[in-house]
């Protein structure tokens, strides 16, 4: 008991001298996930909007397997990329494996499925609303996508913080892909299950509390967003 | 570049083997306005979907004196219920504008203008999706007559509006006419369609019951089902 408490004074000391460790762990998190989360939006956005407005044969389908694959475990997706990055694995010849980089493209896929699928309901109903008037217009294919996506901005923001939400927080993928080497992938999620391993709670806790600011940060945000949304402020 | 007469030659449209309407054979020469009336679900929203091209056409065929693509940009739509994009007053007006890649400096300032022709000019930023069911669909007339199309498709443009709405309307509809552009339009309310009529067109069951010029129709009309409407008989 007196060692948690010592550990929880230690850790907020930690966190208010702003420990070098602890920065550098905690921007590295912020970096390979927001990177991800670039990369994601940017490809999951547009898709999201052309299976909303496009009918082809196989769209149910897509939109049933990006439904799936939201519950893709993630320690399958590290395993997966892995299996990909490994020096005898396709893509070995990179050297990517233990590198943020690694990171960023198993985040990438994780967060995709997720951000996808959230995108799609809202451009879906979007898309709903508009149909009639953009087909008057006669208004072309990449100009619906665009006029839905700019629409519906407040929405996808939402979408995007929640995969926000999922990259920071994720844990087994990274681990896996990343190798939790100091100085060099080690991140948020990562460093908190080697030092609670290794018994140096101090640490862990500030890393903690970091991780549960910016999970609160963010929840916070979609929060007023959604409230700013529905007074259509912007 | 000419866009008239259409011309619809047996045009028919189904769905899933129902006939909604036709088939139709009608001409419009693009002189005044065409005025569509009959009872519920005789085809009236079904026959403004064929002629602009919303419908698909089963059967027979529908020309223009150009070709259908550059019909389609002399052409806009007024629904029954506006649809208002989640954007300002003033972004609305101006979509028409910046789909086709007008300048935007440009764009706004023709929808300025229009925001001002329409009485919305001191609402330019507010959400159009907040705005009256008036004001939403005057916001409506103004986009579609901002590309200054060769004809206007209206459906029941005035269906769930107040007395000043739709005199505000009908003065808009005027203007456009004044401007040169074609109106055809449906609506349930006589009144209106004997302000506004220039021809028109009487749908019964998805056919072309009787079509003629408005003064006729309305002091002399030739069917005896046209004479049980305008009475105000039901008529299945
Ligand atoms: N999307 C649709 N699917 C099936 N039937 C329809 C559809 N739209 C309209 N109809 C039918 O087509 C007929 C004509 O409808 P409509 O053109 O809306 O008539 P009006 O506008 O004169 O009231 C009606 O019998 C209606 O029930
Ligand atoms: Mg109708």
């Amino acid at each position: 008991m007196i060692d948690i408490f010592d550990g929880l004074i230690h850790a907020f000391w930690l966190v208010v001298t702003l420990d070098a460790d602890l920065v550098e762990i905690s921007l590295r998190s912020l970096q390979v996930t927001l990177t991800a989360l670039v990369i994601s939006s940017a490809i999951a956005m547009p898709l999201a909007a052309f299976l909303a407005v496009r009918r082809f044969r196989f769209r149910r389908f897509v939109i049933a397997v990006l439904n799936a694959l939201m519950g893709l475990p993630p320690v399958v997706v590290g395993l997966i990329v892995y299996v990909f990055l490994s020096r005898s694995g396709p893509l070995g010849v990179l050297g990517l494996l233990f590198t943020p980089t690694a990171m960023v493209i198993a985040q990438t896929i994780i967060i995709i499925p997720l951000i996808a699928s959230v995108a799609h309901q809202s451009l879906r109903d979007l898309w709903q609303e508009y149909h009639d008037l953009l087909i008057s217009m006669n208004v072309s294919q990449t100009q619906k996508i665009k006029t839905l996506i700019w629409d519906a901005r407040r929405a996808l923001l939402t979408a995007a913080l929640a995969g926000f939400g999922r990259g920071i927080g994720e844990v087994g993928a990274i681990l896996i892909v990343g190798g939790n080497i100091d100085h060099a992938t080690r991140v948020l999620t990562t460093a908190i299950a080697l030092e609670t391993g290794k018994g140096e709670f101090a640490l862990a806790l500030a890393l903690g509390f970091v991780l549960i600011g910016l999970s609160i940060g963010v929840n916070l945000l979609i929060h007023s967003l959604s409230r700013t949304e529905r007074e259509g402020r912007w | 570049m000419s866009f008239f007469p259409l011309v619809a030659e047996a045009a028919q449209s189904s769905r899933q083997g129902k006939v909604l309407i036709g088939p139709v054979d009608l001409i419009l020469d693009g002189r005044g306005t065409t005025v569509v009336i009959g009872p519920n679900g005789s085809g009236k929203t079904s026959l403004l979907r064929l002629l602009h091209g919303a419908a698909r056409l089963t059967g027979g065929q529908i020309r223009w004196a150009c070709s259908r693509e550059e019909a389609q940009h002399e052409m806009a739509f007024v629904f029954q219920r506006p649809v208002m994009l989640r954007r300002s007053v003033l972004d609305n007006i101006a979509y028409p504008l910046l789909v086709r890649g007008v300048r935007r400096s440009e764009a706004m300032q023709q929808a300025r203008d229009w925001a001002a022709r329409i009485g919305l000019g001191a609402m330019l930023e507010r959400q159009a999706t907040v705005l009256s069911g008036g004001e939403q669909q005057k916001l409506a007339l103004a986009r579609a007559l901002i590309t200054k199309p060769k004809l206007l498709f209206l459906d029941e443009p005035c269906a769930a509006l107040d007395g000043r709405s739709v005199k505000e309307i009908e003065t808009i509809l005027g203007q456009a006419k004044t401007d040169g552009t074609a109106l055809i339009m449906t609506t349930h309310d006589m009144g209106q369609a004997r302000r506004l009529a220039d021809d028109i067109v009487f749908l019964l069951k998805g056919k072309v019951h009787e079509q003629s010029p408005a003064k006729q129709f309305f002091e002399t009309p030739r069917t005896e089902e046209a004479q049980a409407f305008l009475r105000g008989d039901i008529l299945e």
